[in-house]
């Protein structure tokens, strides 16, 4: 690779925006927003994550071939995750609906 | 003068025969390790995935183990953990340079946040959480009608966070093997791939505790 020598300052700069990150999500999580918690929480980690990948990994100066290594290994992370949670959130058993056919073949409503 | 030979005269010690030049090596190296972390992201993205699953099935329970948990250690080890961040971007950045005093300086500053890190995890956090009776297999004990999925919300955190260590260990392993090199003179601006993986291992390692601090401090509220 031709090197690319960052600035120390470069350095030092996304070094402070994850330390600030870092103190807004502590502070997020104090205050009550329900559902958004989890995704203030997960949001902020991704965007701390893309700045250590970028700057601290050098990936803004890599090649193609590295950055399509790299995206299709966090496709395959999303696969992993969604596909999992889809399947175990769809796991109940469908009910057929009441007064459908005689009363003896009707299942007994969940509970 | 055998044609071998001759090749062998042309280039540098370092550059492996069997590349073109030292760029080519070098981004080789650079393609090989992110595989390697590619895989690791699987790995973990497992526990990540397994992890999802459960909290999402014992949502109470998983938030009242999270609040058992020990916020400002939390946070302080995400802060030094960032900081040896930026210290082993500034030792690659120093091998870039040539500049060898300044390598062993960053790789030590690496280590000993590093060590840090691992000592306040250590010290603060699992010396108290055995004492509250907080460790699957070791008198785990809470008074709580949520008593089991807590249980399991720490099988997690210490699987999960004992790994994220061990790798931290091992990326130490590793530094003391670059500091034998950096001490040798063997990394100057046309050598120092060694460094710049090494690196790329431990960012990836601050990555996971990215995720990892949030999943089990902090999601679920402190409120």
């Amino acid at each position: 690779m031709s090197v690319h020598v960052e600035s120390v300052w470069m350095y030092v700069l996304v070094f402070l925006c994850l330390m600030v990150l870092t103190a807004t999500t502590v502070g997020v999580a104090f205050v009550d927003l329900g559902a958004f918690n989890t995704l203030v929480a997960l949001t902020i980690a991704v965007i701390k994550m893309l700045l250590v990948v970028t700057f601290f990994m050098h990936v803004r100066h890599s090649t193609a071939l590295t950055k399509v290594f790299i995206a299709a290994g966090f496709l395959w992370l999303l696969l992993l995750i969604a596909f999992t949670l889809t399947d175990v959130g769809t796991r109940s058993i469908p009910q057929q609906p009441e007064g459908w056919g005689s009363a003896t073949t009707v299942a007994p409503a969940p509970k | 003068m055998t044609d071998a030979s001759a090749a062998h005269s042309e280039h540098p010690p370092y550059l492996a025969h069997h590349f073109t030049d030292i760029e080519q090596q070098n981004e080789s190296g650079t393609l090989g390790m992110w595989l390697f972390l590619l895989t690791e992201i699987m790995f973990f993205g497992g526990l990540f995935a397994m992890y999802a699953v459960y909290r999402l099935k014992f949502f109470e329970a998983f938030r009242e183990g999270s609040h058992r948990l020990n916020v400002t250690f939390g946070a302080l080890n995400t802060a030094v953990l960032i900081g040896s961040s930026l210290t082993m971007a500034l030792a690659v950045r120093a091998a870039q340079l040539s500049r060898r005093k300044a390598i062993i300086g960053f790789i030590v500053l690496t280590m000993i946040l590093g060590i840090a890190f691992i000592g306040i995890k250590l010290n603060f956090e699992w010396s108290a959480d055995y004492h509250e009776h907080l460790i699957p297999w070791m008198g785990f004990h809470v008074e709580s009608p949520n008593a089991p999925g807590v249980r399991l919300f720490f099988c997690f955190y210490f699987f999960m966070t004992g790994l994220h260590a061990l790798h931290m260990v091992i990326g130490l392993g590793i530094m003391c093997v670059l500091l034998r090199m950096a001490a040798k003179g063997r990394f100057d601006e046309g050598y120092f791939a060694p460094v710049e993986v090494t690196g790329l291992y431990w960012h990836f390692v601050d990555i996971v505790w990215i995720f990892l601090f949030p999943l089990l401090y902090l999601i679920g509220g402190r409120y």
